[in-house]
């Protein structure tokens, strides 16, 4: 018998998504933003899941997760750049033979500069609190200013793959491509995670650190060694992260990884530090609230987020899946 | 009369205790698998060890007395490596571990159990046993033969194997931990309270674990507050109090000595 799942956060998805209908009116509309919601969420939730599991191992607040997310966006535009024939394809095929090895090279240059981030930034802070803030913030107003001298200060256009354009109609409701895409490649993130996670001795290694890292060192494991594959791993997936909302905005500016390090907190939070489930629940709910209310309250859209987080935390304080003890 | 036991358990105990000569030391060293010298301990502003000596004879059982607070369970992190000496010298089979890290000295075949278990609550009885396996890449690698043992010893274990550890009651889950310890061959076990809130029947399990493991050539090195426990168990016994370890001997001559266990705990066995 495994423990038995805990399904009340589950049903808050599908909860949200239920309740605003009356609201919204158009059953197109509502699956429209139901549809540009979930896409949001699994793109926050694919950069998410790594930095969750950095705090959730380590203890470390990572305020310059960010960075990545605009490393990866910045690169993808060099890539899919020099692709053009292929992005300006109809063939999806060939759309997506440019935007796999986009998605490899930003993550592999994510990835790399993660493994430094973390040697040179945050393994002279662990354990402090105060100075991983300080001291990572500064790291991402760094790595800003460096796409700056590298890509420029401007904003820089990452238009669709052109077989990813448009939208498939159902019924009078129309789904863009793209955020279909999004979402298949969400699951597939989170598939893998899952599997990784739950299948493999790394994967036990890592639910296990989470919960107590010192029992894992006392048990012949070096926390610091899988801590660092686990911060590479987040920072390729921010890059990926970083591609994805790239193309969901079809342009990329410097300060893109800032503008969504808040989202990135409140899903996390949301989720429960350490839980990699916890964190596409949160990631689903916030990218659901901020097309919903984008489109009843817009001025309100921003704050929503964090109202829906108070609400998750009177109801669940520690998230909604909470794994580590901090 | 102790000087002749010492010599013949093979346990020193430090300077500070007058009842060990530099003879009887030196030849219960040479026996010793666990030495710590003068060993020293600060957790944030606090002195906690205060120059620790101690020998764990090799293939035997020593029981690590002392009231609440005398430094115990610090000399047991201080060995693995989880709070560090400021000064003196730990050594394992002869080896330095002092500046070693936590990982590193579980290596040398040291297992852990500390105070509060360990015990991974979200992850199930045998995600826990497989992680003290550390060659054993899922539950089939693990050694099947040794499960079998640790199952006729713990029946609970067997029974909760796909449970999730934290749902176990506090005697269940000290059982696993025991038993996540014993999941491979270890030279050295270092367990914290083994017998803390365990029902009689499960500690007489325990009981003929310990004596299973010490027969097959193992050292165990135990924390323990319940003095019957360790009058059962102990070949050796070494008494801490602020910090220090203040006596050390057979736990038979200690057990004989009612004067001693109550100036020692300020009780009788």
């Amino acid at each position: 018998m495994n423990r038995p799942l805990d399904w009340k956060p589950l049903v808050l998805v599908p909860l949200l998504a239920l309740l605003v209908l009356p609201f919204i009116g158009s059953p197109s509309t509502w699956l429209t933003l139901t549809v540009a919601g979930l896409a949001m969420g699994m793109i926050i939730f694919i950069i998410a899941s790594g930095l969750t599991l950095v705090f959730g191992l380590m203890d470390v607040l990572n305020f310059g997760h960010g960075v990545f997310i605009a490393l990866g966006a910045f690169v993808a535009t060099g890539v899919l750049g020099a692709m053009g024939n292929w992005t300006g394809s109809a063939e999806l095929w060939r759309n997506l033979a440019a935007v796999l090895p986009a998605m490899l090279v930003a993550m592999a240059v994510a990835g790399a500069v993660g493994l430094a981030f973390e040697r040179f930034i945050v393994r002279p802070v662990y354990g402090q609190h105060l100075k991983q803030i300080l001291i990572t913030m500064g790291g991402m107003i760094i790595g800003e200013e460096l796409i700056k001298v590298i890509w420029g200060p401007a904003q820089i256009p990452l238009p669709l793959p052109q077989g990813m354009r448009g939208s498939w109609l159902l019924g009078d409701a129309a789904v863009e491509k793209y955020r279909v895409v999004a979402v298949l490649v969400g699951l597939m993130v989170f598939a893998l995670l899952a599997w990784t996670l739950s299948r493999t001795k790394v994967g036990l290694l890592i639910r296990a650190g989470v919960q107590d890292r010192e029992m894992v060192e006392a048990l012949g494991y070096r926390i610091r060694r899988l801590f660092v594959g686990v911060f590479v791993a987040g920072s390729a997936l921010a890059g990926l992260g970083g591609v994805m909302w790239g193309l969901y905005q079809q342009s990329v500016v410097p300060q893109m990884g800032a503008q969504v390090n808040v989202l990135i907190f409140i899903v996390i939070i949301i989720g429960g530090l350490g839980s990699t489930g916890g964190a596409l629940i949160g990631a689903l709910l916030v990218g659901l609230m901020a097309n919903y209310t984008g489109f009843l309250v817009p001025k309100v859209a921003l704050f929503s987020n964090i109202a829906l987080m108070v609400v998750i935390l009177l109801w669940r304080p520690q998230g909604v899946y909470p794994v580590a003890n901090r | 009369m102790s000087m002749v036991l010492m010599t013949a358990t093979g346990l020193s105990v430090g300077a500070s205790s007058p009842l060990v000569g530099r003879e009887a030391r030196a030849a219960a060293s040479a026996g010793a698998l666990l030495e710590l010298k003068g060993v020293h301990t600060h957790i944030g502003a606090y002195h906690i060890l205060h120059g620790v000596d101690l020998t764990v004879p090799k293939g035997q059982l020593t029981m690590l007395l002392g009231r609440n607070g005398a430094g115990k369970t610090t000399t047991l992190r201080t060995i693995m490596g989880l709070w560090q000496a400021s000064q003196g010298q730990i050594a394992f089979d002869g080896r330095d571990i002092t500046r070693m890290h936590t990982p590193q000295i579980a290596h040398l075949n040291i297992a852990y159990v500390p105070e509060n278990m360990g015990i991974f609550a979200d992850l199930t009885v045998k995600e826990n046993m497989l992680l003290a396996a550390r060659k054993a890449g899922n539950a089939a690698q693990m050694d099947q033969a040794r499960l079998q043992w640790i199952f006729r010893l713990f029946p609970a274990v067997e029974k909760f194997w796909n449970h999730p550890a934290g749902k176990l009651s506090g005697g269940q889950k000290q059982m696993v931990a025991v038993a996540r310890a014993m999941a491979e061959p270890r030279d050295l076990l270092i367990i914290d309270e083994p017998s803390k809130g365990l029902a009689p029947a499960i500690i007489h399990n325990m009981i003929e674990a310990f004596d299973q493991l010490k027969q097959s050539g193992v050292t165990l090195l135990l924390v323990e507050q319940n003095i019957h426990f360790a009058q059962r168990l102990g070949d050796t016994v070494a008494v801490m109090d602020n910090g220090r370890v203040v006596h050390a001997g057979s736990m038979a001559a200690l057990a004989e000595d009612e004067a001693l266990q109550r100036k020692l705990l300020g009780l009788s066995l």
